[in-house]
Order: C-alpha cells, then sequence, then structure tokens
C-alpha cells in the first residue's frame, strides 16, 4: 500500500519530465520546419512592404548608390532626402503631369477592370452550366480548350495577340471577308475611346476645340479638369487598344473560372434540381432560381480574384504598348515600373506602389467581411 | 371534368418545355462550340504561321494547311521569297526560317535559364513549403496559429508592390542579376505552404504514431513515412510551381532584366520587339513562342488532372 502511494507520484514526475522534454522537442522541431519557409517569406515579401513605404518617403532617383546614405548637413553627397508625404500629395492631390499620370493611370485600371470582370464571370457561368449538362459529349475536349490559354505564357499571349491584331492580321482579314465594307481598326495603336466612339455614331460629336474649352457659364464644360484631366477624358471610356488588351485577358482568363464554377456546380446535389424540376420549374426557372442563388459564394469568389488580378495588370501592358497610344493603356502597376525603372523616380512609384496596395487591402478586406457576414 | 382538364394544360406545357429545352440545348452547344473555336484558333494560327516565310505571314495569315515541299528556303539568290511563291489558297510550303532566326538570338541560353529557375525554385518550394506545411498542421508549439497567418497574409500582398522594395534589397545584398538572387526571393510560397498543410492534416495520426513508437525521429517519421504519403500534394506543387515560373515575367525583369546571360524565354522573347508593331519580323516571334510553349503543352497534357484539380481546390477553398 504505501509502497503503491510511493510509487505513482514518482512515475507521473517521470512521465511528467518526458512529456515535457518531448514537448520541447515537438516545439523545436517546429519551430526548425517552419524556419525556411517562414525566414523566406518575411524577407522577401513582408519586409519589403515596410522598406517600400520607406522610400515612398524619399526622393531617391534609383540610380545614387544608396550606400552615400541620406543627405544631412554631414553628408550633402547623400543619394536621397526625406521628403516626407510629397510624393503622396503629388500623385494624388498637386495638379500637375504627376497627378495626371497617376489618375489617368488609375482611369485606364479602372475601365479595364469594369470591363473584364463581369464579362469573364458571366461568360465563364455559362460556359461552365452548359459543360455540366448530362447530355453533353467531349466535356474533356472543351474543359482542355477552355483551359488550355491559361496556363500558357502571359508574354507569349501578348505576342499572339499583337500578331493576332495587327492591322493585316488574322482579325481584320476575317471580319474583311465577313463585312466587305469594314474599314480595318489599327486595334494597337488607336487612342479613342469606346464612349468617344459610341458616341460619335449617334451624333454627338464635340469639336477638338470644344473638348478643351473650360467655360461654365457658356456649358462648354468638357475641357475643365477634375485631377489633373480633362472631363472628356475622363469619360472617353477604354481606348480601343485597351480594350483589346482586354479582350486578351477574358479569353485567358475564362478557362480559370470556369472550372472553378464547375467544381461548384457539381457540388449542387442533384436532387435540388429534381425537387423543383417535379414543382414544374423550366430550364430558365431552374438556373435562375437555383444555380445563381446556389453558386452567389462562388461568383463572389471569382469576382474578388478578377478584381485583384486585373487592378495588377502589367505584362501584357509591357510587351504590347508600353502604355501607349496617348497613355490609354498606362496602368497602375505599369506606372509604378516606368516611374521607378524609366524615368528614375523611385520614391514617386514607390508611393504609388503603396496606394495601388491600400486600394487591394480595401478589396480584400471588403470581401473578407462580406463572406464574415453571409456565414 | 376539372379532373380530365388537369392533364391537358401540362402536356401543354411540356410540350412547349420540350422545344424550349431542345432550343437551349441547340444554343448551348452553339456558344461552347463557337468559344471552343475561339479559344483554339489562335494556337492553331501560331503554329501554322510559325512555319511560313515572313512575307507569306504578313500576306496570308489564314493559309493552316502544310503540303510539300517542306523546309523551303525563304531566301533565294538574296532575294526573299514573295508570298505568293509559298502559299496557294489555304495551304502553304512550311520553312524553318522563323525557328532558325530565333534560334540565332540566344533561345538556347534562355530555354536553359527558364528549365535552371523554374527547377531550382520549385524544389526549394517543396522542401520549404512541405516542412512548413507539416510543422503547421501536426506540431504544436506556442505561435503556430500565428505563424500560419502571417504566411496567410502574405498572399493578400500584390506583386506589383514588391518590384521596387525587392529590387533596392537585393541590390544591396549584391544579390541583382545573379541567378541565386531570383531563385532566393521565390524560394517559398503562401499557396504551396497552405496546400501542403490542408494535406498534412489528413493523414491518420496513428501512422505517426506507430512510427514514433519504433524510435524514429520527427525529421525521419516525417521524410520516410508521411511524405511519401503526400505524393499527390507533391505532384500538384510540382506543377503549379513549374507552370509558375516558367511563365513568370515580372519578378524576373526586375530582378535579373539588366544582365542578358540570365534571361529567361519570356524575357528573351520580349526583349525581341522593336518599336513598331507593324513591322516586327513576325515568323521568329511565333516560333519563339511555339518553342516556349511546348514543355508547358507537355507538362499540362501529361497531368491535366492536377491543374484542373488545383484550379478547381483554389475555388472552393478560396471561398
Amino acid at each position: 500500500m504505501t509502497q503503491q502511494t510511493a510509487a505513482t507520484p514518482a512515475t507521473t514526475a517521470a512521465a511528467g519530465g518526458t512529456m515535457r522534454s518531448s514537448k520541447l522537442q515537438e516545439a523545436i522541431t517546429g519551430y526548425g520546419f517552419v524556419a525556411p519557409a517562414l525566414f523566406v517569406l518575411v524577407v522577401f515579401m513582408i519586409i519589403p512592404l515596410i522598406v517600400s513605404f520607406y522610400f515612398s518617403l524619399t526622393d531617391w532617383n534609383g540610380i545614387t548608390p544608396l550606400d552615400q546614405g541620406r543627405i544631412t548637413e554631414d553628408n550633402p553627397d547623400g543619394a536621397y532626402e526625406i521628403v516626407g508625404l510629397e510624393n503622396y500629395t503629388r500623385i494624388l492631390f498637386e495638379p500637375g503631369i504627376r497627378q495626371a499620370s497617376f489618375y489617368t493611370a488609375l482611369k485606364n485600371t479602372a475601365y479595364y477592370t469594369l470591363g473584364i470582370v463581369p464579362v469573364q464571370t458571366v461568360l465563364a457561368l455559362v460556359l461552365a452550366v452548359i459543360v455540366n449538362q448530362r447530355w453533353l459529349k467531349g466535356k474533356g475536349f472543351f474543359r482542355t480548350a477552355f483551359y488550355f490559354p491559361s496556363i500558357t505564357s502571359s508574354v507569349v499571349i501578348s505576342l499572339i495577340f499583337m500578331w493576332m491584331f495587327t492591322s493585316s492580321g488574322l482579325v481584320n482579314t476575317a471580319i474583311k471577308a465577313i463585312f466587305p465594307q469594314y474599314t480595318p481598326v489599327t486595334w494597337l495603336d488607336d487612342p479613342n475611346g469606346l464612349i468617344h466612339l459610341f458616341l460619335n455614331t449617334i451624333g454627338i460629336n464635340p469639336s477638338r476645340e470644344a473638348i478643351r474649352m473650360c467655360d461654365p457659364a457658356t456649358l462648354q464644360f468638357w475641357g475643365c479638369e477634375i485631377a489633373s484631366i480633362r472631363l472628356w477624358d475622363w469619360f472617353s471610356g477604354p481606348s480601343v487598344t485597351m480594350a483589346t488588351i482586354m479582350i486578351l485577358n477574358i479569353w485567358t482568363t475564362i478557362g480559370t473560372m470556369m472550372i472553378i464554377y464547375l467544381a461548384a456546380l457539381q457540388g449542387i446535389p442533384s436532387q435540388v434540381y429534381e425537387a423543383a424540376y417535379v414543382d414544374g420549374a423550366n430550364a430558365w426557372q431552374l438556373f435562375r432560381r437555383i444555380t445563381v442563388p446556389l453558386l452567389s459564394p462562388t461568383t463572389f469568389f471569382v469576382v474578388t480574384v478578377g478584381l485583384i488580378g486585373s487592378l495588377q495588370v502589367f505584362d501584357q501592358v509591357y510587351v504590347m504598348t508600353a502604355g501607349g497610344p496617348n497613355n490609354t493603356t498606362l496602368t497602375v502597376a505599369y506606372l509604378v515600373y516606368r516611374s521607378a525603372f524609366k524615368d528614375s523616380r523611385m520614391g514617386l512609384a514607390a508611393a504609388t506602389a503603396i496606394v495601388l496596395f491600400i486600394i487591394i487591402f480595401l478589396f480584400t478586406m471588403a470581401q473578407r467581411r462580406i463572406i464574415r457576414e453571409r456565414n | 371534368m376539372a379532373a380530365a382538364a388537369q392533364p391537358l394544360p401540362q402536356t401543354n406545357t411540356s410540350t412547349s418545355g420540350r422545344i424550349i429545352r431542345r432550343v437551349l440545348l441547340i444554343i448551348g452547344i452553339i456558344i461552347l462550340i463557337v468559344v471552343a473555336f475561339v479559344e483554339i484558333i489562335p494556337f492553331v494560327f501560331t503554329i501554322a504561321n510559325s512555319f511560313k516565310c515572313l512575307p507569306a505571314i504578313n500576306a496570308h495569315p489564314w493559309a493552316f494547311i502544310p503540303v510539300p515541299p517542306f523546309g523551303v528556303d525563304c531566301v533565294q539568290d538574296g532575294i526573299p521569297l514573295p508570298a505568293n511563291a509559298t502559299v496557294q489558297g489555304l495551304t502553304f510550303n512550311p520553312s524553318l526560317d522563323g525557328y532558325r532566326t530565333v534560334i540565332a538570338q540566344d533561345l538556347p541560353r534562355w530555354f536553359m535559364n527558364s528549365i535552371i529557375f523554374s527547377v531550382a525554385i520549385t524544389i526549394c518550394r517543396l522542401i520549404t513549403d512541405s516542412l512548413a506545411g507539416y510543422s503547421l498542421a501536426r506540431l504544436k508549439y506556442i505561435g503556430n496559429r500565428v505563424i500560419f497567418f502571417i504566411i496567410l497574409g502574405t498572399l493578400m500582398i500584390p506583386g506589383v508592390v514588391l518590384i521596387i522594395p525587392r529590387f533596392i534589397m537585393l541590390q544591396q545584398l549584391g544579390l541583382l542579376n545573379t541567378y541565386q538572387g531570383l531563385i532566393i526571393v521565390l524560394a517559398s510560397d503562401a499557396f504551396g505552404i497552405f496546400l501542403m498543410k490542408q494535406f498534412f492534416e489528413n493523414v491518420p495520426h496513428e501512422i505517426e504514431e506507430a512510427a514514433q513508437v519504433d524510435g524514429a525521429s520527427r525529421f525521419t517519421t516525417f521524410a520516410r513515412i508521411i511524405l511519401p504519403m503526400a505524393t499527390p500534394a507533391l505532384v500538384a506543387l510540382t506543377i503549379f510551381s513549374f507552370q509558375g515560373q516558367w511563365n513568370n515575367f515580372m519578378d524576373a525583369l526586375i530582378i535579373i532584366g539588366s544582365n542578358p546571360l540570365l534571361w529567361t524565354l519570356t524575357l528573351g522573347l520580349s526583349s525581341l520587339q522593336g518599336v513598331s508593331g507593324e513591322t516586327l519580323i513576325w515568323n521568329m516571334f511565333l516560333a519563339g513562342s511555339v518553342i516556349t510553349t511546348i514543355p508547358l503543352a507537355i507538362v499540362f497534357f501529361s497531368f491535366q488532372r492536377y491543374f484542373v484539380e488545383g484550379t478547381a481546390y483554389s475555388g472552393l477553398a478560396g471561398q
């Protein structure tokens, strides 16, 4: 009896000891295993955010070696000066060329995003619903055909589209063959906005002078500048060249979006449809009242991913247009690159990047919030 | 009377319903075929035109049926063959001129560099991601969840924001324009860690416990027993990472863009471009595009299931 009671604390103490040491060992292993990945992600993804913010407060040109340090009274040959929020005020608030570039890029990116996200989402949903039909043969073929473009290099696709859309290329010759009246469009070098062109066709056609006039007293306001951009330019829509890049991106992404929709569609139990069918619902009602509502989380995801992706469009602009013609394909991401590495204004570029980050961050946060509220 | 009348409108609606369904079916098939056609045509004509002489591409882009003689010389006696000499209707005589020109432009080096970067980064990611995934899924320690949220948080950082600070940091570290520079920056990724973590969470605990009873260390258990079970996840990670890095453009442009010896296929192809979009040597570009796409096409068609499942998974997980 006494032996037993004496033995019990001893064994528990021994067991506790091994447990503590094995716990410690597990922790050491745990930190050790996660360390390489954490190191890479912290050093090359999180610290850069801080570095980026720091340089957005400077006027560094990106060329003068940083070893020369900050400009101070003792160090007049420094590489950069701390200018506070000056870069931000120059792109956001101060009328001038920097503000004009930033808001042009923002306007172009907004048109681009508003143009492609709805189209690719609706198209992807329609395709997924059709591919999901039981009677369809050759599902694999269609899935492959739709999906393959999205795994192909953006540079390759940009080159292929540049070639297809040259003035005597595949697209123009095909349209010409169908409509002999067609005057070839120079897709890759047409700065005219789509809305502008549409207004022209219905007879609203302000003259070159009118576009430059700003005199509200005589109702001439097209030339009035808001954030260094003329009102007419704000409203003229994405240029023909931008539309070409939009077509490219819709063409590339619908496959991915379709696959995501398809997976979600396959998760809807067929009993749901059968029940509705017995109640006398027709195909359109099934789609409208059952498929679309049940897929709304997926739609939400597809829209957000599309939104975040299109706010960052860069490769296609770099390869196809370098922002031209007339800056009508200048996107925010390309502006960051251009100010940093072409115009030698690292500080300004860093500030532009931080503003873009905040915009994207707000969208992501809004998404999280809506998802949480739904659940 | 009422009972007899009831079936009548029902048969009516079902006949009209059948007609509507048939119309919808036809419209559906038409949409599907048109879109499939639009998605495939650019590739078909890229391949066909990559084998044409330059004048023939510009004059007859729609000719796509190759007919003998094969391997025509586009320049004969110092004079370029006129377009009509190699194209008749929809048929053309293939030539290797585009391929010869692009290969003369250092393309073999770009190809090698693309392989070096894609393979090295993929191997790094397989190691770092699977270790981290296992640690986060299975090992208990203080800060486990915090670390997971930090890693997940990096998914929200847009790549464009990183180009300037990465450029500055690598410059300071002396890693700009080096192989190591681009590789280390991309040596781990949150998506891969997430994928591996999800997988390891579903491995039954008994398997590890059995191994530990046998006295195996954590690392041995992981390397010998758990990792081999994770082959499907590792394959998915491999192909996604390889595809992503093979196509990577922006990071490569910033980090190795000013050293032509390190250029990858995407950098090389984009550098071939002149200013004017109308006078480019298209057969060279199209040949380069075909060469760049072939390795990916092989990977894609061998592992299509993984691509499709991975994309679907990212969609379902993202909700």
